[in-house]
């Protein structure tokens, strides 16, 4: 499971960078949104898989009966995918609102802070 | 030291800077007369330590302090002996005058409470710099001496020249700042010591360690750059754009000094070498020759004297470098006048141009009459600077030569480069005294009369005191001169000179210093004149050569900054994911941490098929060529996602994936509505290649790491902790959620933060209106 | 979207959905669930009621801003943080008591309110965002 979930997750960081690199924010943005369950994807694999067995304990025991999933990735990732949700939001209205200002939805033309053919900083004291 | 002493010490050191804190407000309440009220700090300061002459003339030192940093074991400790109280004297004492003269010279300044400040901050700074014990305190007062002094040189910053001044000021000093603090690190490394008086009551341990000519030329370093070295001189005239009081001070009597100041501190403990005692003298000899002879060249009071400090610099390291009895005596004795006579001649040359109006000693002459006061107290202070009998910068010449003599080849160098030096500054201190008061009166600026008290009483005290302190010698020997050599030479010395000539070598040369300098004053307007035709065929000096190199980092920085920083966020995307291929790849090659190649996984078939819908529905987002399906796609493989997590045991997580994914696909239609989402790729099929290339290996580097990491023995460590405890000690059965709430509830609260700033930010963008609507360009849909 | 099938169901859905994000955030320290998940059900529920029905009967019906409830709920998880320093034991230890409701004994944390506060947080932020952008969309 962990070599299948290996290489699934090796396809979506593949996906995700191919989208990022593009120059389209929409497209950078679907990248980012997929970046981050790749990245959770990774965390939970990292963590060892074991199949059907929530981290819960039965009511009438104060420890696991048997072996259950590891419960320590699935804390950090759910606070993640939450995260990453609100990045993804704030991303996409940032993009959205560039788009409005700017006229364009090409990184490329997104020069405002950045200007091109900018002149050399004074050189005297 | 006594708890109560201790306590006023560490007062003491903190004064200056609580008057620099109050200085603007006071300065705003009583304009200049504030100056009365600021001067107390300095000459209370100036009290507390000369309660110290006492013991110390008897050859005890004191150290003390308090514990700072204890985990680093850094403290913030001092140590007094007959150096660093020598020191703290002059620095408070000098400092009370310059306080009350730059309240009459600044009067009616607008910043006159800023500069207040300044100097105090500078005063605090150079006071914790002499007293210091362990080596951050010394190195963290260093480079403040470094800023304040920024600050200072750069007050009128209105003028492009002082900010040069400043800016100068403050690289070279504050390489040199570095330089000293990799030296005190080698230091420590080689010795294991933190502190001063540890250093000095280690021996020769320094001088025996591998690390010995490392540690010292950094320190040289620190030192030289401090204390105007040639070739590092060039600063200090140009620091001359400073008010007059901070020339004064800094210029004369303190900050250059520091760097002499460590190396006489030093002396026991690195001197005594052939590599001490010949870089010293070459650079300190090489810097007197330099200054006296650029000194010629100047017709500016400042400047003439900002040289002549050059070459006295120059002198003071040479002495200590030759490192014997006499010449520390020497360097001791200099030192002393020299703070004096030259504190003098620069206030004197201020107030000359205060009431003047011009400080070019070719257009001034015949102020006698008008300037009685100022024309004394210049008189005094070049009378100790020529070294004219019966003052103290007699007793400091005689003491030169005596220690350096005709012993051998070398010595008779030294004294012979010692006798041109001093016979030129002899010329120049008397131009700087004499020229301006003698002969016929001439039409200046402004009509010049006596400056007000606040003026003249520094001077006057200065130069006063270089004729009283030689009178009353073997007071001055036991209380100060002594215990500072003893201090600089490591073992108990007298200092036995008076004022009373004898017949002797050092008469003789003395002799013959005068004799030049009374020719070379005759003749200066020739010297003067050549000078300037020798500078102008050499055509560079390191003056120059700052401007070259600040001009070329400008120039460098701002290619570098096109390179690496071009504005295209593409480039910067490429070069972070290729960054992150490197870095997972090359340390996996490195040491050969490849996956061992798997088998192909057994799995129920369900299994097979989630997996497959993810990968459908990634394909899917890329080939999407309108808004719906690419949503509908990205929405695909979050479900797939969630589905994997659920199969996996993972109940929350499926949930929060359900949830979450079904809320982008929400804002993203919203959002997509208005937005353009092109229907192709408009990239060219050579970058297309580029970029799936470089998102394949980072992809695939990812994946192998990920492999890696399952294949080594898993810690389960704390995952155990969390399912032992999660019911029996947090009361819950659903050990995700006490491990997010309970265990880690810290770093949840953190995160909601997280979230609801994320929030925040988001409606602020939402609401702000947009100055110039853009309104066409827009798909409606 | 807004068809009248959708507009008369929409206001019964958001109930059920907000009482059952409550359900949820309460079993969640024994079962799947908890301030997350419910959080973010709730904030579906006031998506789809926006959606359905406007976004100005939603402002209406949450009567707070919701980000003022967001902020709330980082306060009421603070709280609960810095109660365990009144009773001298570390920030965020939990603390138990047991409160009898009507003869049946229920269990009080202060890791309950942390609970509660994570839930108000996310459904105020989420809710506030989804309502800012349905705005501009009908605005």
């Amino acid at each position: 499971m962990e070599v299948a979930l290996s290489f699934v997750v090796s396809v979506f960081f593949a996906v995700a960078i191919y989208l990022m690199l593009s120059k389209h924010i929409i497209r950078i943005l679907l990248g980012v949104s997929i970046f981050g369950n790749a990245v959770n994807l990774s965390i939970f694999t990292a963590g060892r898989l074991m199949r059907e067995v929530p981290p819960i304990i039965p009511e009438a025991l104060p420890i696991p009966e048997a072996a259950t999933a590891n419960p320590l990735p699935q804390a950090l990732v759910l606070t993640a995918i939450v995260i990453s949700f609100s990045l993804f939001a704030f991303l996409l209205v940032l993009a959205f609102r560039a788009y409005q200002e700017l006229g364009t939805d090409d990184t490329d033309g997104m020069r405002v802070a950045e200007p091109e053919g900018e002149p050399m900083p004074p050189l005297g004291y | 030291m006594t708890a109560d002493s201790q306590w006023l010490t560490f007062l003491a050191l903190l004064l200056p800077f609580a008057a620099a804190a109050i200085a603007p407000v006071l300065t705003k309440a009583l304009k200049h007369n504030a100056a009365w009220i600021l001067a107390l700090a300095p000459a209370l300061i100036f009290l507390h330590f000369s309660g110290f002459v006492g013991n110390i003339s008897e050859g005890e030192t004191l150290s003390a302090g308090y514990v700072w940093i204890p985990s680093l074991s850094v403290d913030f400790s001092w140590f007094l002996d007959g150096l660093s109280v020598t020191f703290a004297l002059l620095i408070t004492g000098i400092g009370t005058l310059i306080v009350l003269y730059a309240g009459g010279y600044l009067k009616g300044h607008e910043h006159q409470g800023r500069f207040f400040s300044f100097i105090l901050m500078f005063m605090g700074s150079m006071l914790g710099l002499v007293v210091a014990d362990s080596f951050l305190t010394l190195f963290v007062f260093w480079e403040l001496t470094s800023i304040t002094s920024f600050l200072l040189i750069g007050f009128d910053h209105s003028r492009e020249a002082s900010r040069r001044a400043a800016l100068q000021a403050l690289v070279v000093t504050g390489l040199g700042g570095l330089s000293l603090l990799a030296g005190l690190l080698v230091i420590w490394g080689a010795t294991g010591v933190t502190s001063l008086s540890a250093l000095l009551a280690s021996e020769s341990a320094l001088r025996d360690a591998p690390l010995y000519m490392a540690a010292l030329l950094l320190i040289l370093g620190g030192a030289f750059t401090k204390s105007a070295q040639f070739p590092f001189h060039f600063w200090l005239p140009n620091a001359m754009e400073a008010p007059t009081p901070v020339s004064a001070y800094l210029h004369s009597a303190t900050m250059v000094k520091a760097g002499v100041y460590l190396l006489m501190r030093l002396n026991p403990v690195l001197g005594d070498t052939v590599a001490w005692e010949t870089i010293l003298p070459v650079f300190g000899g090489a810097t007197l020759l330099v200054g006296t002879l650029l000194a010629m060249r100047q017709t500016d009071l400042k400047l003439m004297l900002a040289y002549t400090t050059v070459a006295s610099l120059g002198l003071l390291v040479m002495l200590t470098g030759v490192g014997s009895e006499k010449a520390v005596e020497a360097a001791v004795l200099y030192l002393v006048a020299h703070s004096m006579f030259k504190g003098a001649l620069f206030m004197v040359a201020g107030l000359v141009d205060h009431e003047a109006g011009t400080r070019d000693v070719t257009r001034l002459g015949g102020l006698r009459k008008a300037m009685p006061i100022t024309f004394t107290a210049a008189v005094l202070a070049a009378a100790s600077m020529g070294g004219v009998p019966l003052f103290f910068g007699f007793l400091a010449k005689e003491e030169i030569y005596a220690g350096l003599g005709f012993t051998d080849g070398w010595t008779s160098l030294l004294t012979l480069v010692a006798l041109t030096g001093n016979g030129l500054m002899f010329a120049i201190g008397f131009a700087v005294a004499l020229k301006p008061f003698l002969g016929n009166k001439v039409e200046t600026p402004k009509h010049a009369h006596e400056g007000p008290v606040l003026l003249w009483l520094g001077p006057l005290v200065l130069g006063g005191l270089g004729l009283v302190s030689a009178l009353v010698s073997g007071l001055s020997h036991e209380l100060v001169s002594s215990p500072m050599s003893s201090a600089v030479l490591g073992e108990p010395v007298t200092v036995t000179i008076s004022t009373v000539p004898h017949i002797g070598m050092p008469l003789v040369l003395s002799v013959v210093t005068v004799a030049l300098g009374a020719s070379v004053f005759v003749m200066l307007e020739r010297g003067r004149a050549a000078m300037a035709g020798i500078l102008t065929a050499i055509g560079w000096g390191p003056d120059r050569g700052f401007d070259q190199v600040m001009r070329g980092l400008t120039r460098l920085s701002f290619r570098v900054t096109n390179i690496i920083q071009n504005g295209r966020l593409d480039y910067y995307m490429t070069a972070t994911f290729v960054a992150v291929a490197a870095a997972v790849l090359i340390p996996m090659g490195l040491y050969d941490e490849w996956p061992t190649p798997p088998q192909l996984p057994r799995m129920p078939f369900y299994e097979w098929t989630v997996l497959l819908i993810a990968l459908i529905g990634l394909g899917a987002v890329i080939y999407a060529r309108d808004r719906l399906t690419a949503i509908v796609s990205l929405g695909i493989q979050g479900f797939a996602v969630a589905l994997i997590f659920m199969l996996l045991g993972a109940p929350d997580l499926s949930f929060t994936q359900f949830m979450v994914e079904t809320l982008s696909v929400v804002i993203l239609a919203l959002v997509m509505t208005r937005l353009r989402l092109s229907p192709t790729d408009h990239r060219p099929t050579g970058e297309k290649v580029l970029d799936v290339a470089v998102a394949g290996t980072c992809g695939a580097a990812l994946g192998l790491m990920l492999l890696r990491v399952t294949q080594v023995p898993f810690n389960t460590e704390l995952s155990d902790f969390f399912s032992q405890y999660s019911r029996v000690i947090a009361h819950g059965r659903n050990i995700v959620n006490v491990i997010l709430v309970d265990f880690r509830g810290t770093d949840t609260l953190g995160e909601i933060a997280v979230v609801m700033i994320a929030g925040l930010a988001i409606l602020a963008l939402v609401r702000i209106r947009s100055v110039k609507p853009i309104t066409e360009n827009r798909e409606e849909g | 979207m807004r068809t009248l099938i959708f507009r008369t169901v929409a206001p019964y859905l958001t109930s059920l959905m907000i009482l059952f994000s409550i359900f949820v955030l309460l079993r969640g320290h024994n079962e799947p669930g908890g301030g997350f998940i419910g959080g973010l059900i709730a904030a579906s529920a006031f998506a789809i009621y926006g959606i359905a029905c406007g976004v100005s009967p939603v402002r209406r019906a949450l009567y707070f801003h919701p980000m003022a409830i967001s902020g709330f709920g980082l306060l009421v998880s603070a709280i609960s943080g810095w109660l365990s320093l009144a009773f001298k034991v570390p920030f965020m230890t939990g603390l138990w008591t047991k409160v009898s409701v009507l003869g049946v004994p229920v269990d009080l944390s202060t890791v309950l309110f942390f609970d509660i506060g994570v839930y108000l947080v996310v459904l105020g932020s989420i809710t506030s965002v989804a309502l800012a952008l349905e705005e501009r969309e009908h605005g």
